[in-house]
């Protein structure tokens, strides 16, 4: 399926990181699906990047800034950050996991909004790399974010990219991890300890600050700035599952055979008892 | 092969400002035409081959024409996943150049050995796979495949001085060439063991067997279509390669000539066996894995021979 051309479509001025988390909830109950607290926990960096960072005034500008979401699992994030901006018809998240869509659990670069198809870690940021380096080249003033995940450092890849970016000095670039503490598995200080994610970036080159990760105001402060001579990082704190203190906590709820543990919301589908107390806690807190 | 590629590069982008060239830190005494006449277009991208295929997909994205550049298998198995989500994924204009066909870089070693590379590549559709056999049609293919809207493998040899006799720098997607006609066996090679296949055949001459000799250059598009109405007429073909059997030359013959129902017999010259720790020249590998120009004789021998045997009196 061919991208189709974007008509005109309404801009929001801000876009409510409440509204996100209420699509994010709504969509994953109606299709069943998990990868929930990997979503809520990124909202506020996308609702910053949509509504205040990303330059772009249509999603196929060109020389529009461009966005990597190299965790793709958390698609269903960007789909809500992008229906919220008026880029994806709001009907059409109701296709989320559906039969021959383009709005898979991972993101499709068939979407229009969506900059580079993502879904396996480490790739994202590499590409990521190339499309700040093509700015440079063609003395384009467009910015590239790309998000990653803690976790995805495990990856070496990411490490070929973060040296290449720190050797061309590409202060275009910024990336923004994820830092929730924790991967598919366990927590990612028993699997591969990166307590220091800071000190490693600056090591290699870097430029970095560290922000709220839920704090819209803090993050539009950090994104996008630069020395004019580094690659920058914000590293955003986060809070896997946020907004919903059972996922917070790692409870599952319905499922009272599985014990408490961080990473059951990065799998588990909803009950219709977990989806609702998870709504009325977002609602509340408008 | 190098040479050629370099000189085609060379001219294709003194008319493209697109193309860039990246390399994963390799090319000594074959790259430095580009880097001396387009410095700003030349990028040393470290021994790095994950992030430079991810690079070169976000330079496509915007507008370039990127060569990735590296060993053979190094281009193409290590990247393996950023060539496939990548380029392939997007169709974007990425060409990632392999360097060192089958055995060629010899003493080297079982890790520098391209033997699965063309198998791996023709494995994602929407990927186009140029595997030239000689100097000349490098420099042909190089030219034709530019404009091509979506990825490109190449795998070249190292070796500027071989040229096929016959071949005269043709290339066409989706053809072969046929460089000897020979109403006996049809013999198919790819890529630069091609000249052992060309020198068997002068040799089965003298014995009185005739046989074609046929080139497979690229895949996707595939020649099937002309490949299968050249086989039509042999009741014996045999392939040849540097390579295993899984995905490449014999794969693709093999499935022509089953789902054509072509009433032949193969016989698939390639690299059967797993590696045992040894290496050697190029020379040497081609004749411990049955596939110099004298194995290529005895082997279509003992073909032509059981024909013969088996024929309907």
């Amino acid at each position: 399926m061919n991208k189709q051309s974007s008509q005109p479509m309404a801009i929001h001025d801000s876009i409510n990181p409440q509204a996100m988390r209420r699509i994010i909830l709504s969509q994953s109950k109606r299709a069943n699906v998990g990868h929930i607290g990997s979503c809520l926990c990124v909202v506020e960096i996308l609702a910053a990047l949509y509504s205040s960072i990303l330059r772009a005034e249509r999603p196929d500008d060109p020389d529009r800034d461009r966005f990597v979401l190299s965790k793709g699992h958390s698609g269903l994030a960007l789909y809500a950050a992008l229906a919220l901006k008026g880029w994806l018809p709001l009907e059409q998240l109701d296709t989320f996991c559906g039969e021959n869509t383009l709005l898979g659990v991972h993101p499709e670069s068939a979407l229009l909004g969506v900059d580079f198809t993502t879904g396996s870690l480490g790739q994202g940021i590499c590409i990521a790399v190339g499309a700040a380096l093509a700015a440079r080249l063609q003395g384009s003033q467009r910015r590239v974010f790309c998000l990653i995940s803690d976790g995805e450092c495990n990856e070496g890849s990411v490490w070929e990219a973060v040296m290449f970016a720190a050797q061309r000095r590409l202060a275009n670039l910024h990336v923004i991890i994820d830092l929730n503490g924790q991967q598919a598995l366990a927590l990612t200080r028993d699997v591969m300890n990166q307590s220091n994610m800071a000190e490693r970036w600056r090591a290699f080159g870097w430029r970095t600050s560290e922000v709220d990760g839920h704090s819209v105001p803090a993050l539009v402060g950090a994104l996008g700035k630069t020395d004019g001579g580094s690659p920058n990082l914000v590293i955003a704190r986060t809070v896997f599952g946020k907004g919903v203190d059972y996922m917070e906590r790692g409870v599952p709820l319905s499922q009272t055979h599985l014990t408490v543990n961080p990473i059951n919301w990065h799998y588990l589908p909803m009950s219709d008892k977990e989806y609702q107390i998870a709504m009325e806690q977002v609602e509340s807190r408008v | 092969m190098r040479k050629a590629f370099i000189a085609g590069l060379c001219e294709l982008a003194a008319a493209d400002e697109r193309i860039v060239l990246m390399t994963g830190d390799l090319g000594y005494m074959a790259l430095e035409p580009f880097r001396e006449r387009f410095p700003q277009r030349f990028f040393n991208m470290g021994v790095a081959e994950q992030n430079m295929i991810g690079v070169a997909t976000g330079l496509a994205e915007a507008g370039f024409l990127p060569y990735a550049y590296s060993i053979g298998t190094f281009a193409s198995l290590r990247p393996f996943e950023f060539i496939r989500n990548g380029p392939v994924h997007h169709q974007l204009p990425v060409r990632i150049v392999g360097m060192g066909m089958g055995f060629e870089y010899g003493h080297s070693g079982p890790t520098h050995y391209a033997l699965e590379d063309i198998g791996v590549m023709r494995a994602l559709p929407g990927l186009s796979v140029v595997i030239p056999a000689d100097s000349a049609q490098t420099a042909t293919a190089i030219k034709r495949t530019s404009d091509l809207k979506g990825p490109v493998y190449y795998s070249l040899g190292k070796d500027d001085k071989i040229s096929i006799p016959g071949l005269n720098g043709q290339f066409e997607m989706g053809r072969v060439q046929m460089i000897r006609d020979g109403s006996d066996v049809a013999i198919i090679a790819m890529g630069s063991i091609t000249q052992e296949a060309a020198a068997a055949a002068q040799d089965l001459a003298k014995l009185g067997v005739e046989a074609a000799v046929i080139v497979v250059s690229n895949f996707h598009p595939g020649a099937e279509e002309h490949l299968g109405s050249i086989l039509g007429r042999f009741r014996d073909v045999i392939t040849v390669e540097a390579h295993t059997l899984s995905g490449g030359l014999a794969a693709f013959a093999a499935s022509i000539i089953a789902t054509r129902g072509i009433g032949c017999r193969l016989r698939a010259l390639g690299v059967c066996t797993p590696p045992d720790g040894t290496s050697g020249n190029q020379d040497e590998r081609w004749r411990k894995h049955g596939l110099d120009r004298a194995s290529i004789v005895r082997q279509v021998s003992m073909v032509r021979e059981f024909s013969l045997r088996t024929a309907s009196p």
